[in-house]
């Protein structure tokens, strides 16, 4: 189940402002990726088939998704549900805590930031987000499908056989993910329930 | 003949209003997303960007008007327009949001309003320098990549 390098990846991208909306889809597609904004966080937790109030959906395999998305891309001051509380519930979910979350704030504010990044969140961007900040992008979604797969094959064998297979996906996976991405995680998908 | 001249005064009336302070990097940035796929993204943007910002500075207006001490709620409306004043580049627009926030911070109500005078007219003389860029650059034809002002 390799990657495919040449696969598009499907960014959600979730803000209240329709300008906003406007520019990141086009930063996003001029990037080759497919595109899905949003414009609440009801709506993306919709679109990623877990409804509001539905914090701890049974484990579902992604293959069951309605619709694969590999990064979500958020504002931070939305009305109703902030981008935290997105970020929150995205993390809380089973079958959806593995996907890449990258918030977007127009305010440089620390410890809004660093809420952000211990509550599991990739990264920060500060609006305006610029064609440069798109780089940044790739090496996250990359890890995440490593831990999708790497979860789905633990899963598959029983345990003893999964550590082979690990690294020989690692080393496939080595050039795209930049060196440092290796903020240590919490968890780790053995314990996925 | 006519074609280059009109094109000379589009280079120079847009590094005008880089010079002069109404624009920023940010309205590069949007040129460098305008292509074959997306050919009008910029006007389109600074189209929406007007739209939108005339309701808020109307919603300002009102609020002023009529519930001028609740702060945070004019707060709110010149965050949005903070917002996509930077979006586009609008750097004179955005500056001013920024002085009437802080103004609302203080709970200034005064600072607020002659704020809101200075804004109003930034807008304005910004949608209008904005209308003629476009305008002219309609009539040199199809838009090209963006370049930076070479003069």
């Amino acid at each position: 189940m390799a990657v495919a390098t040449e696969t598009q990846f499907h960014v959600l991208a979730v803000d209240d402002s329709l300008l906003d909306r406007m520019l990141i889809e086009r930063l996003l597609k001029t990037s080759s990726y497919q595109v899905t904004t949003v414009d609440s966080g009801s709506k993306a937790l919709q679109i990623l088939g877990l409804q509001d109030d539905q914090t701890n959906s049974p484990f579902v395999s992604s293959d069951q998704h309605d619709v694969e998305v590999n990064l979500i891309i958020t504002d931070y001051c939305m009305p109703e549900m902030t981008g935290y509380d997105l970020l929150k519930k995205i993390k809380e979910s089973s079958s959806l805590k593995d996907i890449p979350v990258v918030i977007m704030s127009s305010e440089n504010v620390p410890s809004r930031i660093n809420r952000c990044l211990e509550e599991g969140a990739e990264e920060f961007f500060l609006k305006p987000v610029q064609l440069s900040d798109m780089n940044r992008l790739k090496p996250h979604i990359l890890k995440g499908k490593y831990k999708e797969q790497h979860q789905q094959q633990v899963l598959q064998d029983d345990s003893i056989t999964s550590s082979n297979k690990n690294s020989n996906k690692r080393k496939a996976m080595d050039d795209e993910i930049s060196p440092e991405m290796t903020r240590p995680r919490l968890t780790s998908s053995l314990t996925v329930l | 003949m006519e074609y280059s001249n009109l094109r000379r005064q589009a280079a120079y009336m847009k590094k005008s209003l880089f010079d002069q302070g109404y624009l920023d990097e940010q309205f590069y940035q949007l040129e460098e997303l305008q292509d074959d796929v997306s050919p009008n993204f910029v006007e389109e943007v600074v189209t929406l960007f007007f739209r939108d910002s005339a309701r808020l500075i109307s919603n300002i207006e009102q609020a002023l008007d009529k519930c001028p001490q609740e702060f945070s709620k004019l707060n709110a409306y010149v965050h949005q327009l903070k917002g996509s004043s930077s979006s586009i580049g609008a750097s004179r627009v955005k500056n001013e949001c920024t002085l009437f926030r802080q103004y609302c911070d203080e709970e200034n109500l005064e600072g607020c309003l002659k704020s809101f005078q200075k804004m109003k007219r930034e807008h304005a003389v910004l949608r209008q320098k904005l209308e003629s860029y476009f305008q002219l650059l309609r009539q040199v034809g199809p838009a090209e990549k963006a370049t930076r002002p070479s003069m």
